[in-house]
């Protein structure tokens, strides 16, 4: 099975991706806001990778930045490929709905006079349609009276299920799920995102923007760790197991504070918009930080994942790292 | 949804009284003396005594206003409206020949201003910002400072004195008999009332149906929408009109009042002899019984307008549909 992933197609791949906002600082003056920059990420056919990061890092902008779904006033630099081909907005326009899909976060995506049964299918009244959304309802445990409900009539679970079914409604090759489990009980959580599990062993690549590295855990096969607008490292889902298997001190520290594995803090919080650090976004925090961390940080390949960081390349990090747990 | 009704009832109840209460107040503070304005002051000099007596009896000068408000609020609860003083015709009789005149102008104008307002306010809503957009906003902001009877002049300046498209006045041509008034005349001597009212109206729910519609527009929903592929015009349709229909009939059903009101000064204008001309006559003329009347008819009308939105919210937004057939 892990081969046969590792094998997949490339479906989506993201390279120095950023996403800016312009907007009026004090008078005439515009100012961009940088809220993603240099993002790197790749999703394979059959393989579900989670972006994993606090809110306020600029998770759903990712989202929205992949399916071209950007507000006015924001714009999108890097390269973004979907199965080899640059996704331009005329492909966009094409794919987006049937090739590629997005789960949205929440019931406010869904239109509130609008029965849902009839939001799953796009309004589409034919028996085709018909046929495959009872299907779709049926696969998450949904009779056909649940179609007949309003948006406001849905408990939380319901929503995810219904806001799921209209990603499998179509025949998805590549799916985004921003934020799918907000507000659901580990148990429950856990059900939505095997959901998505199944959806990529069904062929089809999944990417999953949380905030719940512990769910995360628990169905991805590979880990992005994005932090402050940007990814600090990569790494097998396997990876977490141990400590020293993990590259960045960030994702040392995300690890450590899990409950699990001491329920550790790391002092300060998280940089936003006009805030940054220069160079690496994390040094301020980092124990290990130094002079040349204030210079920007490649994102380079190292031990089968992809780390920002000068220490972890050179392999400082897993001795420091160890010893000032122990 | 009994409750709901007979609540709705005594609030009816409650307005028609303040109502008609107000507007006698009003008109028994007014300074006008109701013979000199009536009779003329040269014919009230040459009566007699006891012609004078009668007629201050007829005009009901001498008697206590709380005396007369109470007693013309007692017959109209038994259904009588009075005679009106000025037409010498019972108050229903005047008011249901008024009311017929002004009601196809008014009926046109609320249609018009209403489906042309939201059509405008829906196109320039979709797309902010572009050109349709900022000549529905400049028209709208235009109009909405515009008084109605001064375009109402305009109009009437221009399309009837100018171009002589269209009569000067009145709503059916001078020195024919009734039997020989065709539809055509009737609507030829409409058209400019009706415009005038409507081009006002046209503002409001312009502006309001498009603030809404860029509600609609950048919300979630139609994000979603547009992440799955969907058509501008197929979002704008089925996303963005069945959100927008709500509000903007609610607000054309309150906006009946504003027609009201607008056509009080239009009839004016155009000379039409409508139920606005006749309640500016009732209060300038002390025609108290008249006057009343026009009052409680409007006020019970605007009140059904309220009712009708509340009605129809119910039957077509499902959140409150069901909330209602669940008793809450």
């Amino acid at each position: 099975m892990e081969a046969e992933r590792e094998g997949g197609e490339v479906l989506l791949s993201v390279e120095h991706l950023s996403v800016s906002f312009t907007r009026y600082g004090r008078g005439w003056k515009q100012k961009k806001l940088m809220a993603v920059r240099d993002l790197n990420l790749e999703v394979k056919a059959g393989e579900l990778v989670a972006v994993v990061g606090s809110s306020g890092s600029g998770k759903s902008l990712l989202a929205h930045g992949i399916m071209g779904l950007l507000p006015y006033n924001a714009s999108r630099e890097g390269k973004v490929m979907y199965r080899n081909q640059a996704l331009t907005q005329e492909r966009l326009k094409k794919l987006r709905g049937n090739e590629m899909v997005l789960v949205p976060q929440s019931v406010s995506y869904l239109d509130p006079l609008m029965k849902v049964g009839e939001q799953v299918r796009k309004g589409f009244r034919d028996p085709q349609s018909r046929k495959k959304c009872r299907e779709v309802l049926a696969r998450y445990g949904l009779g056909e009276e649940a179609g007949k409900l309003y948006p406001f009539e849905l408990s939380g679970g319901m929503v995810r299920r219904i806001l799921i079914s209209t990603a499998v409604q179509e025949q998805p090759r590549l799916v985004i799920a921003d934020e799918p489990t907000p507000g659901l009980h580990m148990e429950a959580a856990v059900r939505v995102m095997g959901h998505f599990q199944e959806i990529a062993k069904e062929g089809a690549g999944v990417l999953v923007i949380t905030h719940d590295l512990d769910l995360a855990l628990k169905v991805a096969d590979r880990i992005v760790v994005f932090y402050a607008g940007t990814n600090l490292e990569e790494a097998a889902a396997g990876d977490f197991r141990d400590e020293s298997r993990l590259r960045h001190p960030y994702t040392k520290a995300l690890y450590r504070a899990m409950p699990q594995n001491g329920f550790c803090p790391v002092p300060g919080s998280q940089p936003y918009g006009d805030d940054l650090p220069k160079g690496c976004v994390f040094w301020p925090r980092c124990e290990l930080a130094e002079g040349r961390c204030q210079k920007p940080v490649p994102y380079s390949r190292f031990r089968g994942g992809m780390v920002r960081c000068w220490k972890a390349a050179e392999g400082v990090c897993e001795k420091t790292g160890s010893q000032g747990r122990r | 949804m009994g409750r709901f009704l007979a609540g709705k009832c005594l609030r009816l109840a409650v307005l028609m009284f303040l109502v008609s209460f107000g507007a006698f107040v009003l008109v028994s503070m007014s300074p006008l003396d109701p013979l000199s304005t009536n009779v003329g002051q040269a014919a009230l000099g040459s009566m007699s005594q006891e012609q004078v007596a009668k007629m201050e009896a007829y005009w009901g000068v001498g008697t206590p206003p709380v005396e007369r408000f109470l007693s013309w609020a007692g017959n109209f609860l038994r259904g009588d409206m009075g005679v009106s003083l000025l037409y010498r015709r019972p108050v229903a009789e005047v008011i249901l020949v008024k009311f017929k005149n002004s009601l196809w102008v008014m009926a046109a104008s609320w249609l018009l201003s209403g489906l042309a307002g939201a059509g405008m306010g829906i196109v320039a809503g979709i797309k902010k910002g572009s050109w349709p957009d900022r000549l529905v906003s400049a028209y709208a902001w235009v109009t909405a400072s515009t008084p109605g009877f001064w375009l109402a002049l305009l109009l009437l300046t221009v399309f009837a004195v100018w171009l002589q498209w269209f009569p000067v006045g009145l709503s059916v041509p001078i020195g024919l008999e009734a039997g020989q008034v065709t539809v055509a005349d009737r609507a030829a001597h409409g058209v400019l009332p009706v415009a005038a009212l409507s081009m006002t109206g046209i503002s409001h729910i312009a502006l309001h149906t498009r603030e809404k519609m860029i509600a609609v527009m950048e919300s979630d929903y139609v994000l979603f929408a547009k992440a799955r592929g969907e058509s501008p015009w197929r979002i704008a349709w089925h996303h963005g009109v069945r959100n927008i229909l709500l509000p903007a009939m609610t607000l054309q059903f309150a906006s009946i009042s504003e027609i009201f009101g607008g056509s009080i000064l239009v009839e004016q204008v155009f000379s039409y002899p409508g139920l606005g001309q006749a309640a500016v006559a009732a209060g300038l003329g002390g025609d108290v019984p008249l006057l009343l009347g026009i009052t409680v008819i409007s006020a019970a009308a605007v009140f059904g307008g309220n009712l009708a939105a509340d009605l129809l919210y119910g039957v077509i937004d499902p959140r409150i549909r069901k909330g209602r057939r669940r008793g809450i």
